[in-house]
């Protein structure tokens, strides 16, 4: 909300400076969000008086001005249409900049005669589009010489506040004032709401017609007739008012609900009753009934919206806006005012459904100053009578007051105990009665508590703690002893779980392996959600747009997504991780922890050292491995198994198990899938749920005793010829199973298929390293070991390469 | 004899001189003292000699002997080192060359700094707590002090899921995806005893997407409840927090009053900042930048925990993760977070051993 500085004092006597009463309403919690002072960019422009012109001697369409100005009798070149003699203007002198091009005003000789400044139009003023000609001002009142704010009219600084929305009441210039006032910062001028002697006949009867249960929808309506009224421009105070916070002045009548409702944050409403036809209900609308608004739309109405009928029908939306037909014009005469209650709830709702924003609606469902009604009446007439004359009627009162007090009792020590704020009973009592509560001091039930109740503009006010909050305001927050936070102990407990333990590692881990960490839209588009499992995606019933409306059942479509941008962004090869939720099913807690990655283009970037090669399902198996192994599970204690869910490659790709459990799945991507990414660089992928993972048991902090074996190790090396489809992990394993005891490590350190070898067949280079703990094993021993292990390998068809 | 002796040394020891390379010279030691070698052989004509003049011509040979082992051992130490220095002479790399590669990824920012806060807060004895993403309207706005039509909620634009729809409004928890972490602090107060002391990082949503919004963004909640927390500590917790994160001696905090549904007083947390034309300088200059939202918890909000608000009291305060993460480090673009663009993840992620502590530092 914007108000100006002199509308302000209007309300606030005060000698504070602006800086102080901005810093102090910040404090108070109405931040104030900019300050602009439309007059500051006018410094040094005077007020100017044409004394006569005459035409340019070598320009049809210039004159030449003798203007009287502060620095007394100068010749100014102008082309304006309406430059003429006796008239007053704005003139700009070398120096100055012009508000509207930010360009300094030099000198000029202007088709051979110098022009010693310049007069000014609107627009070269930034004071609007007008550049028809030089502004004209209405002698009254001017000098030469005088400032151009001051003979313009020019409101003050405007102070943008930005209020938050428990602060109905400050939404009129009042409110803001009575906090300053309550805070020290000044004395509160109450605008006169004195009765205003009635004149005229009275207007349309009004009734309000719900059922009982809707009552609290229109509780109160006060309506006034006023004829005889004239309906012109508003005057040049208002107006320059009016603009000076946003508003564009219409007429008079208009303007002057306007004000109103800003200075004391009441929002009326004018008919023009000539265009009334019989008396007036407040009325829940008729399924059917439609309003054309002032805003030039037309409205549907509901049985929820609250309506101003007359016979022919809907007239207005109760706290919302103006009918059309009957708004007023500039031929209106006979006007009614609308001063009335409309329901916060039922305001918000209809505003909302309707879609319409207005600053009566702002106000209504906010919550408006009950006790306000009858003395905005009287406010508003004053305003109408003497800028639009006229004769007042008598006010006609529909529905009474709602019962508004909410008697509440404060106990004085619950400042301390909420904020640490330590203030004398009687300093939170002046407070509390400077803002408008009444307080009384009691002592029922033993305890001195202060029975209060807040004022009727405050409906925010709805506990102890609200009270609490008023006194912290205006002792201000910076009055709050700072005190710190401190430990139970001197040295701090761990406090992550184990599962957000191994997630932080496990994210390191993947980071260190080369994959960057990505963190992505925890959405999809819902055919990807398909394409990976979702059997019916998990849908947002109102998405920003559909790309991004299915909640995602895995990690590896954005990674994709991701991977085909980077690639096409000329990015040759990379790698993705991100560890985040998935989405099994929509209810609350039907996530995971799910951790995927990816590897796409070459593995590695290409080198001198090594050959080039494109990333395939095992650099995939070896993060998910990693990653397995840094949430704490043995890689010896995984098998590999060949399945994996039909979004990777079906001949490479695989599962990475703990007995019957899955734990990952790894592999390529399957080329359809990859198709519908658009990725083109070869993809491969893993991924797994995190907290899934089993936790290894705790075997307490004692690490069994190191056997170093002193007895040295004797290695073999194997080749074995197999099938070439034949999978290398249980051959391996067969070997390693030998001898539990002096088999010590088996390793693959060749597979070679080629030249050399019977078609269809490859062999497998495996090393063994054979150990005794007890003793230095003989040649026998080694021998008998050796066929054993070709034995055993020769169950998985493999023979010994001759 | 002795004059066989001296031409046997005078030989030898120009052979060992004349050795160009270990083996010529291994090959006259074996030809001089070497089981055949010709000091061995005339040792063997000791036995012919006078016996009366044996022992001195015994010490002769031995003395011989040890003069030529030396002269040996010597040349061939020499030799060693001129082989030594041939061999380094030839052998050579090109230590220009690059390096074998072993790429390393990064930490996202939103991580590093999710990291950075929880390590802060360990230290002040907090937690870290969570919730699920899906929420139900209770847990997001009902149990905070936000019924339905609230104005409030108007506040925040919030997604609503289409599954089981209807039957969830029916019951009246429609499910959303959470606006904020507050929902949190309900479930952590439910799920347990008081006294409370978390924080609760995570992803939130709300139905925008401009500039400076995101769909998806992160949040960290705090809370701390027990009998006599107030709105001092929260402004001791928060001051020493924002201190501790922007890793300066003292950055200027300021606490306005503001409203939000579930705080009651309510904090609005601003730092000190310098605004230049393209420059944001945190902890110096005379202007405010707003960078949390706090308050003591509601009452009605600790009532809907079951918890007494004349027994437990306390604060809470939500704060936006990437935002202080883009203040921080620096980073203009808060949309850019959710691409997964590897330049930017290169440029602005963390070494993946760069883990933050407060007794090593947050960040290098």
């Amino acid at each position: 909300m914007k108000l100006t500085l002199p509308w302000l004092t209007e309300h606030l006597d005060t000698d504070k400076s602006l800086a102080e009463l901005a810093d102090k309403m910040t404090a108070l919690g109405l931040e104030v969000e900019e300050i602009v002072d439309p007059g500051a960019p006018l410094e040094g422009f005077t007020v100017a008086h044409v004394l006569s012109t005459r035409p340019h001697p070598d320009a049809e369409r210039l004159k030449i001005c003798t203007v009287d100005t502060k620095d007394g009798l100068k010749e100014i070149v102008c082309g304006a249409p309406n430059a003429r003699g006796d008239i007053w203007g704005i003139l700009a002198v070398e120096g100055l900049r012009i508000p509207a091009s930010g360009e300094v005003l030099k000198k000029a000789r202007i088709r051979g005669v110098e022009s010693q400044g310049m007069l000014c139009s609107a627009r070269e003023l930034g004071l609007g589009q007008d550049h028809d000609g030089i502004i004209e001002l209405s002698a009254e009142g001017l000098e030469v010489g005088m400032p151009a704010a001051c003979a313009l009219g020019l409101e003050g600084p405007v102070i943008e506040v930005k209020l938050t929305p428990d602060r109905a009441d400050c939404f009129g210039i009042a409110g803001i004032a009575r906090d300053l006032a309550a805070a020290g910062m000044g004395r509160l001028r109450p605008r006169s709401f004195d009765p205003i002697p009635v004149e005229g006949p009275s207007g349309p009867g009004i009734r309000l017609d719900f059922m009982p249960e809707q009552r609290q929808a229109c509780p109160l309506f006060v309506g006034r007739r006023i004829s005889g009224v004239r309906n012109g421009a508003s005057p040049r105070w208002l107006q320059e008012r009016l603009r000076a916070v946003g508003l564009r002045p219409i007429s008079a009548l208009v303007d002057i609900t306007n004000f109103v409702m800003l200075d004391i944050n009441r929002p009326l409403h004018v008919f023009d009753l000539g265009k009334l036809e019989g008396d007036l209900t407040v009325r829940m609308a008729r399924p059917g009934e439609k309003l054309a608004a002032l805003d030039q739309r037309t409205y549907e109405l509901d049985a929820q919206t609250v309506v101003v009928a007359d016979d022919k029908g809907p007239q207005a939306l109760g706290g919302i806006m103006g009918g059309e037909a009957s708004g007023v014009t500039e031929a209106t005469t006979d006007i009614l005012l609308e001063i009335a209650l409309f329901d916060p709830m039922v305001t918000a709702r209809t505003g909302r459904r309707l879609g319409i924003e207005s600053d009566a609606r702002v106000r209504f469902e906010r919550g408006l100053d009950p006790e306000l009604v009858m003395p905005a009446t009287e406010y508003a007439t004053r305003l109408i009578l003497e800028i639009c004359g006229g004769k007042a009627g008598p006010s006609s009162v529909a529905g009474e007051m709602p019962a508004w007090r909410r008697p509440m009792s404060y106990r004085p020590a619950a400042l301390q105990r909420l904020t640490g704020i330590e203030l004398e009973s009687g300093r939170a009592r002046e407070m509390l009665l400077a803002l408008g509560f009444e307080v009384e001091a009691s002592a029922q039930g033993g305890q001195p508590h202060l029975d209060v109740v807040p004022p009727s503009w405050r409906g925010d006010i709805t506990t102890e703690a609200c009270i609490v909050e008023e006194l912290a305001r205006l002792v201000g927050y910076e009055h709050i002893p700072e005190t710190s936070v401190h430990r139970e102990t001197s040295v701090g407990r761990p406090v992550l779980t184990v599962e957000q333990r191994r997630r932080s590692l496990v994210r390191r881990v993947m980071a260190e392996s080369g994959l960057f960490e990505a963190v992505t839209w925890s959405f999809i588009p819902p055919a990807q959600a398909v394409l990976f499992g979702a059997a019916s995606p998990i849908l947002k019933q109102n998405p920003l747009n559909a790309e991004l409306s299915a909640m995602r059942p895995s990690l590896l479509p954005n990674l994709l997504s991701a991977a085909a941008r980077n690639y096409a962004r000329s990015i040759p090869q990379g790698g993705l991780f991100e560890l985040g939720p998935r989405f099994k099913g929509a209810q609350p807690g039907e996530q995971v922890w799910g951790l995927a990655g990816l590897r796409f283009g070459a593995a590695g970037p290409r080198t001198w050292s090594q050959a080039p090669r494109l990333v395939d399902a095992l650099d995939a198996k070896a993060d998910a491995l990693a990653a397995i192994e840094a949430a704490g599970i043995r890689a010896d204690a995984v098998q590999v198994s060949a399945e994996a869910p039909v979004w990777y490659h079906p001949g490479r790709s695989g599962a990475l198990k703990q007995g019957p459990n899955v734990l990952a799945y790894f592999g390529q991507i399957h080329p359809r899938v990859q198709q519908a990414f658009d990725l083109d660089a070869q993809t491969v992928a893993f991924e797994l749920d995190l907290d899934a993972l089993p936790h290894p048991k705790a075997r307490g902090k004692n690490r069994a005793a190191l056997e170093t074996m002193p007895y040295p190790p004797v290695d073999r090396d194997f080749a074995f010829i197999v099938d070439g489809d034949r999978e290398a992990e249980s051959l391996l394993k067969s070997v390693r199973l030998v001898d539990r005891k002096l088999v010590r490590e088996v390793r693959l350190f060749d597979v070679y298929q080629g030249k050399g070898l019977p078609e269809g067949k490859k062999s497998f280079g495996v090393a063994v390293r054979l150990q005794a703990a007890d003793r230095t094993l003989a040649e026998a021993e080694i021998d008998a070991i050796a066929r054993r292990i070709v034995e055993a390998a020769a169950k998985h068809g493999a023979s010994l390469r001759q | 004899m002795e004059e066989q002796l001296d031409a046997l040394k005078a030989t030898t020891l120009a052979a060992i001189a004349d050795a160009a390379d270990l083996r010529t010279l291994d090959e006259a030691r074996v030809a001089s003292l070497g089981k055949k070698g010709k000091v061995t052989e005339l040792v063997k004509g000791l036995g012919s000699v006078d016996p009366s003049e044996r022992p001195r011509l015994g010490q002769l040979f031995n003395l011989l002997k040890r003069e030529l082992e030396e002269a040996f051992a010597v040349r061939k130490s020499e030799l060693e080192a001129q082989a030594l220095d041939a061999r380094l002479r030839d052998e050579r790399m090109d230590v220009t060359l690059p390096v074998r590669e072993r790429p390393v990824g990064r930490i996202h920012p939103v991580s590093q700094v999710q990291e950075e806060i929880t390590a802060i807060f360990a230290d002040m004895g907090f937690e870290v707590a969570e919730g699920p993403d899906i929420e139900d309207d209770w847990h997001n706005f009902e149990a905070l002090n936000m019924p339905p039509d609230h104005p409030a909620r108007q506040m925040q634009d919030t997604f609503y899921l289409a599954e089981g729809a209807a039957e969830g409004i029916a019951k009246g928890r429609p499910l959303v995806l959470r606006t904020h972490t507050s929902p949190v602090q309900i479930r952590t107060m439910l799920g347990g005893k008081p006294p409370y002391r978390i924080i609760a990082p995570g992803r939130t949503y709300r139905r925008d997407s401009d500039l400076t919004h995101t769909p998806m963004f992160h949040q960290v909640e705090g809370l701390m409840i027990d009998r006599q927390t107030h709105m001092g500590h929260l402004k001791g917790c928060l001051t020493d927090f924002l201190s501790a994160f922007f890793e300066r001696e003292r950055v200027p905090v300021r606490f306005r009053p503001s409203f939000f549904p579930f705080t009651e007083p309510s904090a609005e947390v601003d730092i000190g900042c310098r605004r230049s034309k393209d420059e944001l300088i945190l902890g110096e200059g005379d202007d405010w930048l707003e960078i949390l939202g706090s308050g003591m918890v509601h009452p009605n909000v600790l009532r809907a925990c079951g918890l007494d608000p004349d027994e437990w009291q306390g604060f809470a305060f939500g704060m936006g993760i990437d935002r202080v993460a883009m203040l921080k480090y620096g980073i203009p673009d808060l949309r850019t977070f959710f691409e997964a663009d590897l330049r930017w993840l290169h440029h602005y992620g963390f070494l993946p051993l760069d883990l933050p502590t407060t007794y090593a530092g947050l960040s290098r």
